[in-house]
């Protein structure tokens, strides 16, 4: 787990990156901090940007955390087995939480993302259904071919709409090639895609919307449920 | 110790009644060898001074005891001065109107000896066993509870509500001894709900928290402790607070994780997942010596304050009877005599008693008595 802080001014932006990524070093991992990095670079109050323009500074500072999901593997096997998380994976999935913003990104395996990232966001769903509610969310994909690139609409996106994320509009997809191929200036690069998807990533998070300890256990008045089973007489 | 006695903590047995293969043989045993088992073990503990002995219910394969009341009056008649109580009953499947029954005349059967410990299981099928609809849980198990305390505690009932029907001039029979009902226990595992239903009747609650780590505990004990106040029972130290535990001992803690660990390893319930070491770091299980156990025990006041009833987990996972037996001797003979005497050490002036049905009958005569004296002086 890494964890960084940069900008200039305003208040902080909490991020948390999650890479399920698997090599060492990992293109999925590369595609996660590049990610990261373009919304720390969008220029402030962008919203839609087609930028390539860096080095403005936002409105507020990004602090990131990166979850490695293989340093959590067999945590997250475990709590399928016993229901509750470990300790490293509990304090994940409070970064996940309490972060305002949420970056994703997983390889491609069998026409999906890899079990290890969809058993990671089942934990997060079991153990909290609100964790994502209204979250934004930027996703990315890693892949040896082309070929797998709708993955980010066909199987990512219905997974975080399930979850209530909110899923930036530009979602990022990176093959072998795209970290070779040269700007050709007609289709988008993929560096160019990057920086479009932070740039509607950062115009959509708001400094601590998602506070820390916000989840308590909300009991209702138990006159209230013997109420609502009274017959109507 | 009798049935008589108070105790500031009482401590006992719970089985869940998983018949379930030993692995380091492969021999399952039969139902009728395990049914008896359990019999065995619950007058074992008896035998070596526990307070409590507790059954679960259910209606499914790997487990045996459907029947909890059948096999605590078997006990009852074995026994002197243990408890028998349920780990526990279920209060969305059962009629109210059996359990009233059932535990009432189980009570006259033991002589006071009983009391019950109310759960929504753990299995999502068992509804529609019993004619009831999975999706009204909640309301069932508050309905159901609702009417079981007046069946107890009036002697003719009139009642109509939803999930059964309606009762008019009904008497449940036979009224509970000394007019005072069991004392009843709210179990659960992860429901604020449950909690807030304990605190609100001044019941107690039992946190079975053997599964999980003890930060979820803490929030629900402590969320009954507050609404108990709330709800004008007393203080939150008054508060009847039950724990789970688990322990497997040897006289040297690496033979006890040497014998446990296959056992651990293919428990039905977190076999095949983490390893017995991440385990005990988490949850209340402890394998070692007799002195590991008592250690880790006395953490739990620390975590949760002082509590009533303290009941460990003996007898799964396809252990031999003859190794529970041994276990049993170890943890009465070793462990429960230290632990009551430091639990005795330190327990705030102030904290509630363990229930027992002579002190339940002597606080009723004593509420009642107060009662006349009020009446007579406004006349």
């Amino acid at each position: 787990m890494t964890s960084g802080t940069s900008g200039t001014s305003g208040s902080t932006v909490k991020l948390a990156v999650v890479s399920a990524g698997i090599g060492e070093p990992s293109s999925t991992r590369l595609l996660a901090d590049r990610l990261a990095e373009a919304t720390r670079l969008a220029p402030a109050g962008q919203g839609s940007g087609d930028s390539d323009s860096n080095g403005h500074g936002a409105e507020f500072q990004v602090e990131t955390e990166v979850l490695e999901l293989r340093e959590l593997a067999s945590e997250i096997a475990h709590t399928f087995v016993t229901g509750f998380p470990g300790g490293a994976l509990r304090s994940a999935l409070e970064t996940v939480r309490e972060a305002d913003g949420l970056i994703a990104v997983t390889p491609v395996f069998s026409a999906s993302y890899s079990g290890l990232f969809k058993s990671f966001f089942d934990v997060v769903g079991m153990t909290d259904e609100d964790a994502l509610r209204a979250k934004p969310v930027l996703l990315g994909a890693t892949g040896g071919s082309p070929r797998h690139s709708l993955v980010l609409e066909h199987a990512m996106r219905p997974l975080f709409a399930y979850l209530r994320a909110v899923t930036v509009p530009t979602a990022v997809y990176a093959a072998t090639d795209d970290w070779a191929a040269p700007d050709d200036g007609v289709t988008p690069s993929l560096p160019r895609r990057i920086a479009r998807a932070g740039g509607e990533f950062a115009g959509l998070l708001t400094p601590g919307r998602f506070p820390a300890g916000a989840q308590e256990d909300e009991v209702v008045p138990f006159e209230q449920q013997l109420a609502a089973l009274r017959p109507n007489d | 110790m009798t049935a008589t006695a108070t105790t500031p903590l009482q401590f006992g047995l719970f089985s869940v009644g998983d018949v379930t293969p030993d692995p380091t043989t492969g021999r399952t045993p039969t139902e009728h060898e395990r049914i008896k088992a359990i019999l065995t073990i619950a007058r074992k503990a008896e035998e070596v001074g526990l307070d409590v002995f507790a059954t679960g219910e259910h209606h499914n394969p790997p487990f045996v005891p459907s029947s909890p009341t059948t096999m605590l009056g078997h006990i009852a008649a074995r026994t002197e001065n243990l408890i028998l109580s349920t780990a526990t009953t279920l209060i969305t499947t059962n009629d109210p109107v059996k359990i009233a029954e059932d535990f009432a005349m189980l009570q006259h059967v033991a002589d006071g000896r009983v009391d019950v410990m109310m759960g929504r299981g753990n299995t999502g099928p068992v509804y529609p066993w019993f004619g009831q609809d999975i999706r009204q849980g909640i309301p069932l198990a508050i309905e159901n509870y609702a009417l079981l305390r007046r069946l107890w505690t009036e002697d003719v009932v009139d009642w109509q509500g939803r999930f059964r029907t309606p009762l008019q001039g009904f008497t449940s029979t036979p009224r509970p001894l000394d007019g005072v009902p069991p004392f009843v226990w709210h179990g659960s595992i992860r429901s604020p709900e449950i909690a807030e239903q304990a605190a609100y009747y001044g019941d107690g609650f039992f946190a079975n928290n053997i599964f999980w780590p003890k930060g979820h505990f803490k929030k629900l004990i402590n969320l009954y402790r507050d609404r108990f106040e709330h709800y004008g029972h007393g203080t939150r130290e008054q508060a009847l607070v039950g724990l789970g535990g688990q322990v497997f001992m040897r006289r040297n803690s690496q033979d006890a994780v040497r014998e446990f660990r296959p056992y651990f390893d293919n428990a039905p319930v977190y076999g095949h997942g983490p390893t017995l070491e991440e385990f005990t770091s988490e949850t209340p299980l402890t394998v070692g010596s007799p002195q590991e156990v008592i250690e880790k025990t006395l953490t739990f006041r620390e975590s949760f304050g002082d509590y009533q009833r303290q009941l460990f987990l003996m007898d799964h996972a396809g252990l031999p009877l003859k190794t529970v037996l041994e276990q049993i001797d170890m943890l009465g003979e070793e462990v429960v005599p230290v632990l009551r005497k430091e639990m005795a050490a330190g327990r705030p002036a102030g904290t509630a008693e363990a229930p027992t049905h002579a002190a339940r009958v002597a606080a009723a005569q004593a509420a009642a008595a107060r009662a006349d004296e009020k009446g007579e002086a406004t006349v």
